[in-house]
């Protein structure tokens, strides 16, 4: 059953505050091979002009984890999980994620359109500090493949 | 660092096994079992064990951490996910090679890096790009 447009425009409510560490932020890096210093000194990032160490260009996408699920297992929504695919994804920085930083996201449902039997869900996730600092945009598009596709 | 539009980025070739699937799903938390296990994979009619397309993003996003120095001058990385990273269950895993160009000036400051990452021979990200701050 195709996707009610009808929930484009759908706002969720802000996520609990995440924590940016410099362990999880080393963590990440290690784990995608990226060897620069900025993500594991301090002062190295503090050269670069950063208050602490930053995080890789896709770390965004661990601190929306809990919220894209918050729209992927939403009841109303009814998406079959199972079916879904990642098809696209853009992060735009207003600056670096950096640790210290407590960071909320605000997930909204930016479009919902049906091709070849599949539906396509963009996800746009804002993420900015507790004192309201934007930070991040994340937008993840959602392939829902069809039954028969 | 020196740059015009045209301008490569110095190659980057990663080598993706099963080892480092697993340590990218506990860093990212993404637990699907398609990304670590055979049978999970080929029950949803994959080949085989497929890396995230995220660790596939996030590996070629170095490409461009390691030209341009800071990381933190990526203000914009987008791309799509054409088609699924293989990995077998054997020492040599699967290998990714990323190249990278400048194709624009923005003149704001910014420029437009296009990246491509291959595998077996094809594009795996569908137009990727990074907008990078340069001045």
């Amino acid at each position: 059953m195709p996707l009610d447009p009808a929930f484009i425009g759908r706002s969720y409510p802000p996520s609990q505050p995440y924590d940016v560490s410099r362990e999880k932020i080393r963590e990440f890096a290690e784990a995608i091979g990226a060897t620069s210093p900025a993500y594991r000194d301090a002062e190295a990032a503090k050269a670069l002009g950063h208050r602490d160490v930053i995080a890789p260009p896709t770390f965004a996408i661990v601190v929306s984890m809990k919220t894209n699920e918050t729209v992927m297992f939403d009841p109303e929504l009814q998406l079959d999980y199972s079916r879904v695919v990642h098809g696209d994804q853009n992060f735009v920085h207003h600056r670096p994620i950096t640790a210290g930083d407590q960071l909320v996201c605000v997930a909204h449902i930016d479009a919902i359109t049906s091709r070849m039997g599949n539906d396509m869900v963009t996800v746009r996730t804002e993420i900015s500090t507790v004192g309201g600092e934007p930070v991040t945009t994340a937008k993840s598009m959602l392939v829902v493949r069809g039954e028969d596709a | 660092m020196t740059y015009e539009v045209g301008t490569e980025l110095p190659a980057l070739s990663v080598r993706l096994r099963r080892d480092d699937l697993v340590r990218y799903a506990g860093a990212s938390l993404d637990f699907n079992p398609i990304h670590w296990n055979e049978k999970t994979a080929k029950d949803v009619g994959l080949p085989d064990v497929i890396a995230h397309g995220m660790l596939t993003m996030a590996v070629a996003s170095r490409i461009v951490a390691e030209w341009i120095g800071d990381p933190g001058a990526i203000v914009e990385y987008g791309c799509r996910f054409g088609r699924p990273v293989v990995v077998p269950n054997d020492g040599e895993g699967a290998l990714v090679e990323v190249t990278a160009k400048v194709t624009k000036d923005f003149e704001d400051g910014t420029v437009k890096v296009n990246i491509n990452a291959a595998f077996d021979g094809k594009s795996v990200l569908t137009g990727a790009f990074a907008r990078v701050r340069v001045g």
